[in-house]
């Protein structure tokens, strides 16, 4: 308990923990049992991150959704003080950089808005949060169910076993989110090797810059190209807003990428990693393959996001002013983590919080975030998991699982959890 | 019950749409919250109190 005490008065020690934590062998779609542990005795913590630095790391579900909703919390990702996730991540928020004309270096602004403050994030996000309002979304449903349908006749009539991964869960968001911002399909290789190496804690920092540039440079030719031959999609929209000075190239070009990135490892893993959950719990799995009522759907998406909340390094925020909360007073310039995975096991909130029940409809769920951050495609990626589940189990009635859990390589070290693949037959 | 709304912390989600379609729709310019009836009839409660406590720009008051 000794350890927890000292981690609650912010003191540290040599047994201030290590954030993030390993998840137990065995148990790969819970949380790291350690979090559990902070949860139950030390809800507002320090950690210490891979730079060295002591974040707080809070827990419970209320404090999480507090903090982040609290206009006093920055999550302005080139703030010094940012507990950035990764070295990657790090080289990224302060790309590319500005050299002034006394060649003083200044990091360049957020690289998108998801890591920018008010009033300058709302005015960017507003650019684009009419794409994504209910009804527009759901305008898309019959487009989003014939790709699904294509998908699984092209699986069914190729051979099997086949990976979930590349053969579906990957091309369903990733043809949505290419129509939706107009970016040819045909490209598709070409981005997905680079953005699957960006959220990657193992991929070198030089790299990664490398990997970025070349992203920036694809997206910024076609927000270009936008401006001669425009067409009813979100990067015409964006080269509109560069037409008329409200944005500048570089962040059109950025705001591209956040979407483009933002549209598919999300809802690929959701969709790779619910099916998985799904087959380790086949009676849940037959009521999601035979009902008819979308109640049940939808309640099935929302306890499947709170269950794998895939977002697994936590939100991270700066504090502008001195905040209490908890019982601790987090000091302005002091940095914070929200572990979304471990507030969404929260049993004050949630019963029995390590059990997959999908009649629970937990939609007060934060696994698409909390505050003004949160998720702006989460009614796309509400109805792509929708079309998805009350599809793909309906269609491949036997489908289950080619190989053993235990070979199933997960993205532990990723900022988006999943299965790098997921061998199924049936 | 009267429903007040403060736009300009709207931040688009939808989540109050998806929780009481009766009451909240979207702007299409911007996707902020559009306020369809301010005295929402007794049967909605429980709808409603659950968009304002699903906002996450907290832009959803409820005075009783």
């Amino acid at each position: 308990m000794d350890i927890f005490r000292a981690a609650t008065t912010g003191t540290l020690t040599a047994e201030t923990p290590a954030y993030p934590m390993p998840r137990a062998s065995g148990c790969p779609l819970d949380p790291p049992p350690a979090l559990r542990e902070l949860l139950n005795h030390a809800p507002i913590t320090r950690v210490r991150i891979w730079d060295g630095t002591s974040p707080w790391l809070i827990t419970r579900f209320e404090d999480q959704r507090t903090l982040l909703a609290d206009p006093r919390i920055s999550a302005d990702s080139t703030n010094p003080n940012y507990p950035s996730e990764s070295a990657t991540l790090a080289a990224t928020n302060q790309f590319p950089a500005t050299v002034t004309p006394d060649g003083e270096i200044k990091p360049a602004e957020p690289i998108a808005f998801i890591t920018m403050d008010d009033p300058e994030h709302a005015r960017q996000r507003r650019m684009i949060s009419g794409a994504f309002a209910i009804k527009r979304v759901q305008a898309m449903r019959p487009a989003i169910q014939k790709i699904v349908d294509d998908l699984i006749d092209t699986m069914l009539s190729g051979p099997k076993p086949v990976d979930l991964v590349q053969a579906f869960a990957l091309p369903v968001p990733s043809l949505v989110i290419c129509e939706l911002l107009g970016v040819p399909y045909e490209d598709h290789h070409f981005f997905q090797v680079r953005s699957s190496l960006l959220p990657k804690r193992t991929t070198p920092a030089e790299l990664a810059v490398q990997t970025l540039l070349e992203l920036d440079d694809y997206l910024s030719h076609l927000i270009a190209r936008k401006r001669t031959e425009p067409a009813d999609d979100l990067l015409t929209a964006l080269a509109e807003r560069v037409a008329t000075g409200e944005l500048s190239q570089l962040q059109a070009t950025n705001m591209g990428l956040m979407l483009l990135f933002g549209g598919h490892e999300t809802t690929a893993n959701m969709i790779a990693l619910g099916t998985m959950a799904l087959l380790q719990h086949p009676e849940q799995m037959a009521r999601v393959r035979e009902t008819e009522d979308a109640k049940l759907i939808a309640s099935t998406v929302e306890e499947l996001l709170r269950y794998l909340t895939i977002p697994q390094i936590g939100r991270r925020r700066v504090a502008l002013e001195d905040i209490a909360i908890g019982g601790v007073t987090i000091r302005a310039g002091e940095s914070v983590i929200c572990p979304l995975d471990i507030g969404n096991r929260d049993p004050e909130i949630f019963p029995n919080p390590d059990q997959l029940d999908i009649d629970r409809n937990p939609r007060k769920h934060i696994a698409f975030g909390f505050g003004v951050h949160q998720c702006l495609g989460q009614p796309l990626a509400r109805l792509e998991l929708e079309i998805v589940y009350s599809t793909l189990y309906r269609r491949i009635p036997t489908l289950r699982l080619a190989t053993d859990i235990e070979q199933i390589p997960f993205k532990n070290g990723a900022v988006v959890y999943g299965v790098d693949e997921l061998p199924i037959t049936w | 019950m009267k429903i007040v709304i403060e736009t300009e912390k709207c931040v688009a989600a939808g989540q109050c749409v998806l929780s009481a379609p009766d009451v909240f729709d979207q702007y299409e310019e911007d996707g902020t919250v559009i306020l369809l009836t301010e005295h929402p009839s007794s049967e909605l409660t429980d709808d409603v109190e659950e968009a304002a406590a699903l906002c996450p720009g907290r832009a959803i008051r409820l005075e009783k």
